[in-house]
Formats: C-alpha cells, structure tokens, sequence
C-alpha cells in the first residue's frame, strides 16, 4: 500500500495537479487506474475511438503519425485528453520507448473530473497555451 | 484420501495450472479436449475456489435466467447464463441453472459451488487437492513450483489462484480493524453504529446486509461511488442490487455514503473513532463507531513470483500480462481466472473488461488453452473455411449472439483471415488487442462495444495492406445486429478483402 502513497507523492510533484490539497489528491489516486506498459506496447491507436485520458508517472512514450515520430513525452506528462476533448480518434499512436506507468481516466469520466477540480483545468489551459505559443513562435 | 488415488504425483509435466476455482477447472476442460497433457494442483480440499467461501452474504452479483430468449443447449445462452462454466457436449453446459431454487436470477454461493462441483465431477477433471504451492524457480527448460507434497518440473505454469486474498491500505490504526472476509453475521451488529471502509461492491454488500440491523451505517472512502446504472458498466462499479443503501443516504435515512480519505483510526475501550477529511468538499471529520470493517478489496496471491521477475500494477496486486494472459516480463508464466485482469484490453469508451469474474473469464480460458496448444505443444487448432459468401452473415451472427464477444466487449474479437490464395479462414476468437497490435494478413476482427451513450453496437477491425481501420456498425434496439442495414455496411467495410461480388 506504499503504492498509494506513493502515486500520492507522485501526484503532488506533478504541476497538472499542483494546487490540489493532499486529501484531493488521494481521491485522485482512487480515480484513475493505474497502468503499466511494457517497452514497444501500444498505448493509444491512431485512429482507434474510445480511447481514454492518461497520465505519466515514469518512463517515456514517443508520439506517432503514420509511423513517423513526432515528439516524445515523460514523466508529469499527459495524452489522449484531445480526443477526448473533442470527440474525435486520436491523431497518433502512443507507444511506450521504455516501460511505462500511467495512470488512466476513461474518457467518458473526464469532463466530470475536470468540473470537479477547476484548477486542473486551469493547469491544462496554461499547458495548451504555451504548446500553441511554441506552435506561433516555430511558424513565424 | 489414499495416496494412491490422489492424480499428478511430484514430476514432470507439460504444464502445471495451480488452481481449482472456475478459471483454474475451465482451462484444465479446454486443454484436455486440446490434448494437452497438464497437472492441476490445489491447496484447497474441493473444487469451487472464492465461491467456497465468498460472496460473504451468500448472493452472487451476475446473473443466470433459467429462461431467455435462446434454449440453452445453443450458445448465445451463455449471454444469459454469467456463471456456467462453458462446455462443449450439451450435457455440461449451463449447470448453475439446474441448481438455482428459482428465487432470483442471482444464484447464492451454495448453489454456485455446487455447480462448479458438478463440473469438475461430471467431466472427471482431475486435481491434485491439498497441495499447496509454495515456491518458484527457474529452470533450463522451464520452471520448477514447489509444493507441500514435492516438486513439479514443467514448460509452462500456469496460476489460476484467485484474487481472494484480504487486502487493506496503509492506514494508521487500520491492522486491528477486521476486513470484509472477516466480518460477523449481520445479526451481530443489531443496534451498533457500523463504519465501513470502502464503496464498492463489497462496501454496499455489507450495508445491504445490515441494513436491516445497524443503527447507522457510514461507508466512506476517497472517491465517490461509481454506480453501473450511472457508468453503463458492470465491471467495477456498484450493481444496482445494492443501490438500497445508496437511495437511504440520498434520503437521509441513516446510512452515509462520505467521500473522504481516512486519516487514522483509533481503538478505545467502548468502540471505535475514524479520523477522515474530505476529499470531493472540504472538511475534517471525526466519526465514532461501534464497528469498523474494512471492505477495501482483494489482492492475488502472487506467492515468490516477484522473485522471477514478475511486473505488477494496480497497487501491485495484479500481474501486468500480454494480450493473451502471459507475464509481460516472466515469459512462460501464464495467470487464469481473475487474475486475467492484468490484461486490461482497450477499455473503449472506459467499459472495462469481465476477465474479474466468472462470465468473461472462462472465454479467456479457452481461448488460452488454444493459445497454449498451438504455441507451446503445436496442435493444429482447426480453422474452418468459409466460403466468401458465408463470411458476412457468419460475422453478423457472431455479433448478434456470441457470448464471448457479449461478455468481453471490445475485449475479445471473432477473428476470420483472408489468404492469399483467396480463401477465408475461421480464426476463432482472439483477444482484440492483439488483433490491433500484432500484425498479420489481411483479415477482419468482429466484436461487440458500448459507446460512451450506453448503445450497443457491432464494430468491425478491418486489417488491409498492414494497417488496422474501425467500422462502426448501426446499433438497433432490440440487439439484433443481421439486418439489411448491417449487411450493407460491413460489405462496404469489407469490399477490399473479398472478391468482387462476394461483398
């Protein structure tokens, strides 16, 4: 049960949920399943619907269109919520370089999380922001 | 029992599964009527496994109806019938039914064990009962288990050993605290104040059973109650028999279902006080108490295995396996019954698979066995030819009445290839995921999903020149998925595989 705390600590150390209280945390522990992907494993299918939004607490996934890498993300890091977001499939592949452990959301439960706790919104619009100021900067 | 009369003495095997519950009794049927020779071992004194003991209040959550819409001697019955072991001769099929006093669609523990006992008797599986596992090694050419009548030398192990095994979280004050497999009967809380920790299903069992005795009852953990009238869902989420609790605390009735993270607790002479704070809306709470039990789950016992290597997740209480059950890091080591969790699948639109209890996981068996024969025993499973005019209909009436693509949506797939010399092949059923994932010929995967709106509907994997496409098919209210409608979208969907015409 370390685990639980663990992911506790874990959480805590991750700016997406940086302004929530310890007790908010642990509910946010209960929450998402926790899920580990061996080395070379699927994580999101591009073009698969359904899919769910996910949370990296180790390990590193590349980020695939066509087969073609895009980007790679890591610890703190988070996927999938753009689809989820927007109803659509998932653009890319996500597949774990290096054995990963995830937590998950199941899509259908995001916006009810997201309306549960205002600042996570408000940490993901900050993060979006900046991705799009980085997008404005690289095309001007 | 005489030594002489007891099956699998210490040696060598093909396989070893170590386990007598459902999954451990399915996948010994399916690889016997494979050829696979193999040992079962248990610790246990009798077939039955969890339901020997569990669910503590004596009624199961899934459903067997001595009546549907199918005859039970079909298939499609197995939709309808949770928890019946599969069997292929007509007079092993469907067995819980016979036992049920027809009462409810939800058959008690007793009549489910029975069962499972009339199971593993009328198909003569043998079992080595009273043997306990109790270590693992290596080996050059396998593994060697350890167990309290000797040593097993086998290629394959397989552990079909529940997810039975008491588990609490790290909660100062929580050791002395008596857990759901150790709670009284329900009697013996007349008139007390009952604090449960946990609400899920094992909470609102609890509550359901003492409802009639309690005084107050509060059941509280971090994250609200996850309902399946809310979620669509009947993996891991409260079934509506237990909603009565739940209505009580909407209308404030005595029972309390609290979101809140317990801090400590505290035992005194005259009863008990639970320090909480809440997680959902501020606050921090004291609660006194009379009793406290700890419906906080269940964990597999995973025995030394971690010594080989062995990955968990879910707060390392499941094995992380492959599509097809194998320890992702261990290979060689295979898990049964509801250990089968630790292949989590897709979790489209979050339903989750039933691989955690009876109704998904004895599909899973038998797909193993077949896994297991073709991979480590090269049996040629068969794979019947289709003729293309047949693939189209043979898809539709899987979607419309197969159970394993029923009981593990968007879980397992019916699987039919397309070789290269034209013909179509059968390729029976298949974990999805490893459709998606692994490769292979042009081929079609069919199986059955739950949107995030709750629609049943057909969706097809449609695998052309290397790269996997999704066809959703129409739902339709009464479930029947061979219309005109269909058959014209899943030609569409397939008109690159088949022949002109054909599609």
């Amino acid at each position: 049960m370390e685990q639980r705390a663990e992911i506790v600590d874990t959480l805590a150390g991750l700016t997406l949920f940086a302004d929530l209280t310890r007790p908010q945390l642990e509910a946010v522990a209960h929450t998402f399943e926790e899920e580990w992907f061996t080395e070379g494993q699927r994580i999101l299918r591009q073009g698969i619907a359904g899919s769910a939004f996910y949370v990296i607490l180790e390990g590193e996934v590349a980020i695939r269109i066509d087969g073609q890498t895009r980007s790679t993300l890591g610890r703190g890091d988070y996927f999938g919520e753009i689809s989820v977001l927007l109803g659509g499939v998932p653009i890319a592949d996500v597949v774990a370089t290096r054995p990963v452990r995830c937590l998950v959301l199941p899509g259908p439960e995001l916006e009810g999380f997201l309306l549960t706790y205002p600042r996570v919104i408000f940490r993901m619009l900050q993060a979006q922001a900046r991705r799009l100021q980085r997008t404005t900067q690289w095309q001007s | 029992m005489a030594e002489l009369t007891r099956p699998f003495p210490p040696g060598r095997y093909p396989l070893v599964i170590v386990g007598s519950g459902p999954g451990g009794l399915q996948l010994s049927y399916c690889l016997r009527r494979l050829g696979v020779d193999h040992a079962v071992l248990s610790a246990d004194e009798a077939p039955g496994g969890m339901f020997r003991r569990f669910p503590l209040f004596q009624r199961l959550i899934t459903w067997s109806k001595p009546f549907s819409p199918v005859p039970p001697e079909r298939r499609p019955y197995d939709w309808y019938d949770w928890n019946s072991l599969v069997a292929d001769d007509r007079l092993h099929r469907a067995l819980v039914p016979d036992f049920m006093d027809g009462t409810s669609i939800f058959p008690s523990r007793a009549e489910m064990e029975r069962a499972i006992v009339a199971f593993a008797e009328r198909n003569r599986l043998a079992v080595r009962y009273g043997c306990r596992w109790t270590a693992t090694r290596r080996t050059e050419d396998g593994f060697l288990l350890e167990t309290t009548d000797g040593e097993y030398r086998c290629r394959v192990a397989v552990f079909a050993v529940g997810a039975a095994e008491p588990w609490k979280p790290e909660i100062p004050g929580i050791e002395s605290v008596p857990h759901y497999a150790e709670a009284r009967p329900a009697r013996e809380y007349a008139g007390r104040r009952v604090f449960i920790i946990g609400k899920r299903n094992s909470a609102f069992e609890l509550a359901d059973a003492m409802h009639p005795w309690a005084r107050q009852i509060i059941m509280a953990s971090p994250r609200p109650a996850v309902f399946s009238l809310y979620n669509r869902s009947p993996a891991a989420s409260v079934r509506a028999r237990y909603v009565i609790p739940y209505e009580d605390h909407l209308f404030g009735g005595g029972t309390f279902a609290l979101d809140a993270s317990i801090d400590r607790i505290e035992r005194h002479a005259d009863g008990w006080r639970v320090f909480a704070t809440g997680t959902t809306a501020p606050g921090a709470f004291t609660f006194e108490a009379d009793a406290v039990i700890a419906a906080t789950g269940f964990t597999t016992p995973l025995g030394d295995l971690r010594d080989l290597g062995l990955k968990t997740f879910n707060h390392d209480r499941l094995p992380s396996l492959t599509p097809f059950w194998e320890s992702a890091t261990v290979p060689g080591i295979y898990f049964g019954g509801t250990a089968t969790m630790g292949a989590v699948g897709l979790r489209k639109y979050g339903l989750g698979s039933l691989s955690g209890g009876v109704a998904g996981f004895r599909h899973n068996m038998r797909v193993l066995a077949a896994h297991l024969a073709r991979t480590h025993f090269g049996v040629a499973i068969p794979r019947p030819e289709l003729t293309p005019s047949e693939v189209i209909p043979f898809l539709l009436g899987e979607a419309s009445g197969a159970p394993e693509l029923w009981n593990q949506r968007a879980y397992l797939a019916r699987v039919v290839t397309f070789q290269e010399d034209g013909r179509a092949l059968d390729e029976g059923v298949l974990p999805l995921q490893h459709f998606l994932d692994a490769g292979g010929p042009e081929a079609v995967a069919m199986t059955v999903e739950t949107d995030d709106r709750g629609e049943h509907r057909p969706a097809v994997y449609v695998r052309h020149r290397g790269r996997v496409h999704e066809v959703v098919l129409p739902g339709e209210p009464l479930l029947t998925f061979d219309t005109a409608a269909h058959r014209r979208r899943l030609s569409e969907a397939l008109r690159p595989l088949l022949p002109p015409g054909a599609a």
